[in-house]
């Protein structure tokens, strides 16, 4: 015997149509939409200014101009951003060559070497690393790194002087070091993301690789690197981005000169840093401000190229196999 | 705990075919939960040996014992014997690695390397193991030749692995493991994630890998014991409860769990 409790015999339409319900989702889905479209609203207002404020030494160099003259020079008033361009490109290509290996060798070790005790505790250590101010890095690098490498840095200069970029006298502050410093400081993000990356491996395929008699480097060789490729290229990029924009720790240490350094211990200067230092500096309304908002757009468009490279990888990836891999840093 | 020993053991090393493999005294660890509670057992030299049990028995643990894949398990460790032609694998100095390489093992999920080529699958371990390039092709080929697979991929070997039917991608991963030429192969439930006909093709294939190879085959499914394997242990909670020929197993089951199990009561 089935007992029926309290359902009506006809369901009123306003039973159907709860309108405080109705009207709290109208309400949510429009202060979201508001919300998430005033975001772009301040980014386009954004862009439009500094394209206003960027005009006159864009259309007094060109903008061609504007980024390949090879001549910064604010006394004289002429704004080429070459030698930061080139900066800014050398600074962060030095801090992928060395950043990158160690951040992937680092995931890999949390994720296939350390004990399980161990993985949290590292993992945390290696994200703290990212929540050092980098002011702080930047003071580290003038008062530690420039005077304790000064003398290995010379000895590579002399004893590799065969090399491209490398040779003669090495300056205190220069590319190196602040390719080093930005190496440093991108290490967590990438580690971070290379981890993520690593950790979605299969179980099973990697067992598969150790059934077949493969030792734990081989396995990770087989198994994991191969899979996680894009995941770790776009982990790489992500890094780029950060090493391109970063402003203050590069400013302290990169010596600061608008001239091309022509070895990597060279002097030299990047887009943020330029901007750092001389705006204050500049006249309002001078053809200088005009100069370095310049300079930022510049900046701003190479790190939103760098991030599209970025995506393009993973996309593609993603449409080769369906993988589940990289979406861990899409 | 009954243990009968399986009698024909004798075969082992006189075919110069397949190694026998005895488990002595074997206990298997996760942590401190022990999954494999001394176990004592034979699989004998190119037969057909099932383990049978319910879930969560130990059967897969002693498996993987049987390579030294269980140690790869974070907090795993084992203690006992699995002799490997008279040769103790859990020995001071013995390589897992080598291990491996003599007892090959399929698993419960086709597992190909997703980004590599279907040729370049099957010659993984033998490139692992130092075979020459040149040979690596032939080895390939006769690997996948005896996997039943050749004529199906034979014109697409350079195709992502990853293209293939699940049937396929088995058929692939015990061709392999048979490309490294291994003594024994284990195989932790292979057919449990496919289809009955691609079920079937793979029983076909392994009874006629054992005239080769000493196979070792964990199975939910009775009736698969039944069809192929000649020898069949039952295992229950961590313990080898009964083992023997299939036939008496399932016929004439000297213990009342092994009937129970057998005709369907648990499990």
């Amino acid at each position: 015997m089935v007992e029926v409790i309290n359902v009506p015999h006809t369901v009123s339409g306003a039973r159907l149509k709860s309108r405080r319900a109705l009207q709290a989702d109208v309400i949510l889905r429009w202060s979201l939409r508001v919300t998430a479209l005033s975001m772009l609203a301040v980014l386009g207002y954004f862009f439009v200014r500094l394209a206003i404020t960027a005009e006159p030494a864009l259309s007094h160099f060109g903008i061609l101009g504007f980024i390949f003259t090879n001549n910064w020079d604010v006394a004289h008033n002429i704004f080429g951003a070459w030698p930061l361009v080139v900066g800014t490109l050398i600074t962060s290509i030095v801090a992928l060559v060395l950043g990158v290996p160690v951040a992937i060798a680092a995931a890999l070790y949390v994720t296939e070497f350390a004990p399980s005790r161990l993985r949290s505790t590292l993992a945390l250590l290696l994200d703290l690393l990212a929540a050092v101010p980098s002011v702080v890095y930047g003071l580290w690098g003038v008062f530690i790194l420039i005077p304790d490498l000064k003398p290995a840095e010379q000895w590579f200069s002399n004893t590799f002087s065969f090399l491209p970029f490398v040779g003669g006298q090495v300056s205190g502050p220069n590319y190196f070091i602040a390719g080093l410093i930005l190496a440093i400081m991108i290490i967590p993000i990438v580690s971070a993301v290379s981890r993520e990356v690593l950790a979605t491996v299969p179980l099973q395929e990697k067992e598969g690789a150790l059934a077949l008699g493969a030792t734990r480097w081989e396995m990770i060789r087989l198994a994991v690197l191969p899979r996680s490729r894009a995941g770790i290229t776009s982990a790489a990029m992500l890094g780029l981005g950060r090493a391109i924009g970063e402003t203050i720790a590069v400013t302290l240490v990169i010596g600061s000169s608008p001239v091309i350094g022509h070895q990597i211990f060279n002097q030299g200067y990047t887009l943020a840093a330029v901007i750092a230092n001389e705006f204050g500096e500049a006249t309002p309304g001078s053809l200088h401000i005009s100069a370095l908002i310049a300079a930022g757009l510049v900046l701003l468009v190479l790190t939103l190229v760098v991030n599209g490279i970025a995506r393009g990888i993973i996309i593609r990836s993603d449409r080769r196999r369906g993988s589940i891999a990289d979406k861990a840093v899409a | 705990m009954s243990t009968s020993k399986t009698k024909s053991h004798q075969t082992s090393k006189a075919s110069g075919k397949g190694f026998g493999v005895k488990v002595r005294a074997l206990h298997a660890f996760y942590d401190d939960n022990e999954a494999v509670k001394g176990v004592d057992v034979d699989f004998p030299a190119n037969k057909i040996t099932a383990i049978i049990g319910p879930s969560g028995c130990g059967k897969s643990t002693l498996v993987r014992c049987i390579n030294r894949m269980h140690e790869e398990v974070p907090g795993a460790s084992a203690k006992g014997q699995v002799l490997l032609d008279d040769l103790d694998i859990y020995s001071l100095g013995i390589d897992p690695v080598a291990v491996r390489r003599t007892v090959g093992m399929v698993f419960q999920k086709p597992n190909p390397f997703p980004t590599m080529s279907i040729i370049d699958n099957v010659t993984a371990g033998p490139r692992l193991a130092g075979v020459k390039r040149d040979e690596l092709h032939e080895r390939a080929e006769r690997a996948l030749c005896d996997a039943g697979l050749w004529n199906e991929v034979k014109d697409r070997l350079n195709k992502n692995a990853g293209g293939l039917s699940g049937g396929q991608q088995q058929r692939l991963c015990i061709a392999r493991m048979i490309a490294l030429e291994p003594e024994v192969l284990l195989m932790d439930e292979p057919c449990s994630a496919l289809d009955p006909h691609s079920t079937l093709r793979i029983e076909e294939l392994i009874v006629k890998l054992k005239s080769r190879f000493t196979v070792v085959l964990v199975t939910h499914n009775l009736s698969q014991a039944t069809r192929i394997a000649d020898y069949t242990a039952f295992m229950l909670d961590g313990e080898l409860v009964e083992a023997g020929p299939t036939k008496r197993i399932f016929a004439t089951p000297k213990n009342i769990r092994t009937k129970e199990y057998v005709t369907g009561k648990f499990g």
